[in-house]
């Protein structure tokens, strides 16, 4: 099973039936693959703070929800995480493309790399980092775990893991 | 008209629905003159009100009133063509525009100069966009809910605020009391 077919299947084996995207290069193929389920609701975002009100609304409503996003939406998003998401207490799980680390080509994107994890911590927000493909192997466990706990969790998938793009 | 008479205006329509009520003085006129289970009120997060009731819409079949501001619409621009293309016609958006960011002080927005949020919409592929007076607000909603279409009404009234206790529910009461009223009337 590819990376991107085990992603899917774990969220859909976590009843998460409703998936706002804002894209990345990296998180092109699980996009797809999300668009394709029959189980999930596939709702583009423009913005991330948006696609995180969609994912309150459909939690409210009854739907497990989550955010699959580049990791430059952390600095779009902390007044959404802290105001909506935690104050609400609501689960979240965010599957991030932790771009900016080793592989990277462009610049620029180093320039929020250096604050990902610094600004999740500060925020306290469980952090997972999938660096190695076999890391895929701890998603169903995180997903079992934001729903017991209510809260935003990220999860940082790098170019190692997703063998450069 | 101002934004609170509208809101008093629109209670015996809306009382029983479920409402999702925008940040600051609209959630807190609505807590004051009409406080129910149906009703999320955002403490926080300007901009939202609309994305958190598309995604409430989309997720369940009760009717669905994201109570907006024309202030909170413009912040949050991409909204409206989200709302466009993923119809939910259990939703409605009622933009409550009084030209102005009411809660922090009545600064002009641009929605009450050349910004026309009624042609916004429509260009984002809004397919029922209403634009109202304030007089007209309780109808235009009545028969927005009556139509079972998704509709986005733009009600224009006047700016002006009236005094309002802060909200002091604690956010995971309002958010349980709401879903536990939701899940309740699906049954």
């Amino acid at each position: 099973m590819s990376v991107n077919d085990k992603i899917v299947s774990d969220l859909v084996a976590n009843k998460v039936e409703f998936v706002t995207t804002v894209p990345c290069k990296q998180l092109a193929g699980v996009i797809d693959k999300i668009e394709q389920s029959k189980d999930i609701y596939h709702i583009p975002s423009n913005k991330e703070d948006e696609g995180m009100g969609l994912c309150a609304g459909a939690y409210m409503g009854g739907k497990r929800p989550a955010i699959i996003m580049q990791n430059t939406a952390i600095g779009v998003t902390v007044n959404t995480l802290v105001t909506l998401t935690q104050y609400y207490r609501m689960p979240l799980p965010m599957l991030i493309s932790y771009r900016g680390e080793l592989g990277e080509p462009v610049a620029c994107q180093v320039e929020m790399a250096v604050h990902t994890k610094a600004l999740l911590a500060q925020l306290n927000i469980p952090t997972y980092h999938f660096h190695h493909e076999d890391d895929v192997n701890e998603l169903d466990a995180i997903l079992k775990y934001t729903f017991m706990c209510n809260k935003p969790v990220a999860i940082l998938t790098d170019a190692t893991f997703w063998k450069g793009y | 008209m101002i934004r609170s008479e509208v809101l008093k205006q629109l209670i015996p329509v809306i009382s029983n629905h479920f409402v999702v009520c925008n940040i600051g003085l609209p959630s807190q006129e609505m807590h004051m003159l009409d406080d129910q289970p149906t009703s999320f009120y955002m403490l926080g997060t300007m901009g939202l009100s609309s994305s958190i009731g598309l995604g409430l819409a989309l997720a369940q079949k009760q009717k669905v009133i994201s109570i907006d501001g024309d202030g909170s619409v413009l912040t949050n621009f991409g909204t409206l063509p989200t709302i466009a293309n993923n119809v939910a016609d259990n939703f409605i958006l009622l933009i409550i525009d009084n030209g102005s960011y009411g809660s922090t002080g009545d600064q002009p927005t641009y929605a009450g100069k050349k910004t026309s949020l009624t042609a916004v919409a429509k260009a984002c592929g809004c397919e029922n966009v209403v634009e109202c007076q304030a007089e007209e607000a309780a109808a235009t909603v009545q028969a927005a809910l009556d139509s079972d279409k998704m509709t986005i009404i733009v009600c224009k009234c006047e700016s002006g605020n009236v005094k309002v206790p802060v909200i002091t529910m604690d956010p995971v009461v309002i958010r349980d009391r709401f879903m536990k009223e939701l899940q309740a009337r699906n049954g």
